[in-house]
């Protein structure tokens, strides 16, 4: 019973996942899509849950849609060229070739490799290994992607800070 | 009389939950039953008790706020004003449910659900007693944060479809406002979390029962930050400025009314209950009161304290004026958040010595309460006139709008 329950959570999840997505690229109406695009980060943390991954999925929501989903509304709002609309670009064709590429090489990555099945150990706390990870045998990536965002900051804020008054 | 803790001791609404799910266990019903009647039982529980507590705080806070104003308050409705929540409710489902014409209607639609639901969940990690947690995960913490940040987004939905620019300048600021203030809240419930060493919010608890203190006493830096941060999160003044009647009429709701509004309103309401609550839970020891939890039932305990804490947002709301928005974004970025910095370090530094010399928590605990409690008002005090706000520089100059009007007038500036 409890397997029938995760196998249609997961199928519930992949296809609010993927329909989501579809919705981001056929939607006409931009702030439309980013909402479809919210639809698929939640999904994506709904799947994470169905892995027992908690912390990444709740990570995922505080990033996803309580950060980065802002940031493509900030995007739009404040770019007047872009419009309200979804429009068609010479870039079509590109994209869609790329799409298929990338969908090609996971799908070729996921039926080639030779997943390990764990079962057994329920549910485990993920949230002090991850930390203890990121200190100890990541800290190196985990310092890098810090300094990096240092930087991001830095960078922002020199660019928008106005020119210095000249003196008379 | 000491609670039993049997099914039957009505006192603990969860022994009843707790009898009834055994109960289920010993007949052989499927494992997923247990979870479908706990989360029934507790989602209804806890929607019957926002229900009632809105309800009865939507009189409460206008009678304090009038009381504190000098008027009188709702007092025609019922004994001494006690029907006027039940009349206002009555009167938002009744009113016509208006979609302006240029709206973006599905998004305008689903502005309040996906303001009002995120808020709802968050009780659903609240340890209102031992036995009475709907779901007590083991990021609790964290889940508090994210899903208020929902918020965010929907707020922007609410403001942009309703296709209107005191709703959107509304929304921008409230954005703004959130994203700038769940920086600070984040810091600050850091500094419970690194003490107790777990996320999970009954574990925090347990942690404050343990070593008999209450985290507000070793954290007063991390519980000023959190009330600030929970007052933005939960739109009330001082830091009101989303709905600033008289700079952007009431800013991304402008446009809702009759039950569209009543869901914006209740959200707000919730959202100060969910911050109440995560302070009595965090930082006031939650369900415990030394060794009174074994008499009185911890859920009264819990809900004592958290209407307690949520009068401090009525008590302000009645005098504290609103501040500007830039103001509100210059104290978040330049006076709050090196002060909280600071005070993760100093918490970090604390716990590690503490665990590393194994010293006694009868004599750490204090000494660490003692040192950041000075430390902190220093910090602050030091930090205040670092940016130019201490002592004997307050000049009290005019509002910016005043002095306009004055050199266009006066030609010059006016003495005072």
């Amino acid at each position: 019973m409890d397997d029938a329950g995760i196998i249609i959570a997961f199928y519930v999840l992949a296809a609010m996942t993927v329909g989501s997505a579809v919705a981001v690229v056929v939607v006409r109406n931009l702030i439309h899509a980013v909402v479809a695009l919210i639809g698929t980060f939640a999904g994506v943390a709904g799947l994470y849950v169905t892995l027992s991954a908690d912390f990444i999925a709740i990570t995922q929501i505080l990033i996803y849609i309580g950060a980065i989903s802002i940031l493509f509304l900030f995007a739009i709002v404040l770019t007047p060229q872009s419009g309200r609309t979804n429009q068609e670009g010479f870039l079509r064709i590109p994209a869609a070739a790329l799409c298929a590429l990338i969908t090609g090489v996971l799908a070729y990555v996921a039926l080639d490799t030779n997943w390990s099945i764990r079962d057994g150990d329920g549910f485990q706390e993920t949230a002090s290994q991850i930390g203890v990870l990121l200190l100890d045998k990541y800290v190196l990536p985990f310092e890098i992607a810090s300094a990096l965002l240092l930087v991001a900051i830095v960078g922002a804020i020199v660019l928008v800070s106005p020119e210095p008054a000249e003196e008379d | 009389m000491r609670l039993s803790g049997e099914w039957y001791d009505l006192r603990d609404l969860g022994n009843i939950v707790a009898g009834l799910i055994r109960d289920i266990d010993d007949i052989g019903a499927p494992d997923w039953s247990i979870y479908v009647v706990s989360s029934l039982i507790g989602a209804v529980g806890i929607l019957l008790w926002t229900i009632l507590s809105v309800l009865a705080f939507i009189w409460i806070e206008r009678r304090v706020v009038a009381l504190m104003q000098n008027r009188k308050g709702p007092n025609r409705v019922g004994p001494a004003g006690l029907l006027q929540p039940v009349a206002d409710a009555l009167k938002l489902l009744l009113k016509e449910a208006i979609t302006p014409r240029s709206a973006d209607k599905v998004l305008f639609w689903a502005g309040p659900v996906l303001i009002f639901v995120p808020t709802l969940a968050v009780f659903a990690v609240l340890p209102f007693a031992p036995k009475m947690i709907l779901a007590d995960l083991n990021v609790g913490v964290l889940f508090l944060i994210a899903i208020a940040g929902i918020n965010t987004p929907a707020v922007f939905l609410a403001g942009w479809s309703s296709n209107n620019k005191y709703a959107l300048l509304g929304a921008m600021r409230t954005i703004a406002m959130l994203i700038s203030y769940e920086i600070i809240q984040v810091l600050a419930l850091l500094g419970p979390v690194l003490f107790a060493g777990t996320m999970r919010l009954s574990g925090i608890v347990e942690w404050q029962d343990h070593y008999n203190t209450w985290l507000l006493f070793i954290q007063p830096v991390g519980i000023l930050g959190y009330i600030i941060a929970g007052a933005v999160e939960t739109n009330r003044s001082p830091m009101d400025i989303a709905e600033a009647e008289s700079e952007i009429v009431a800013g991304y709701h402008t446009e809702y009314g009759g039950i569209k509004f009543g869901f914006f309103y209740q959200a707000e309401y919730l959202a100060g209950f969910a911050i109440a609550g995560a302070i009595v839970a965090m930082y006031m020891g939650g369900w415990t009161l030394w060794g009174a939890e074994n008499y009185i039932p911890p859920w009264l305990i819990f809900l004592g304290k958290l209407y307690g804490v949520f009068f401090i947002y009525i008590w302000t709301r009645g005098t504290l004026p609103r501040l500007r928005i830039d103001q509100l974004m210059a104290f978040a970025w330049k006076f709050l958040l090196p002060i909280m910095l600071v005070n993760v370090m100093v918490v970090a530094a604390e716990v590690l010595i503490w665990r590393e010399n194994e010293i006694d928590p009868e004599v750490a605990l204090p000494a660490i309460g003692l040192v950041n409690f000075f430390f902190g008002a220093a910090l602050v005090m030091a930090w205040a006139r670092f940016l130019g706000h201490g002592k004997g520089k307050m000049k009290g100059e005019r509002a910016l709008l005043t002095k306009e009007v004055g050199r266009i007038y006066f030609g010059t500036e006016t003495s005072r």
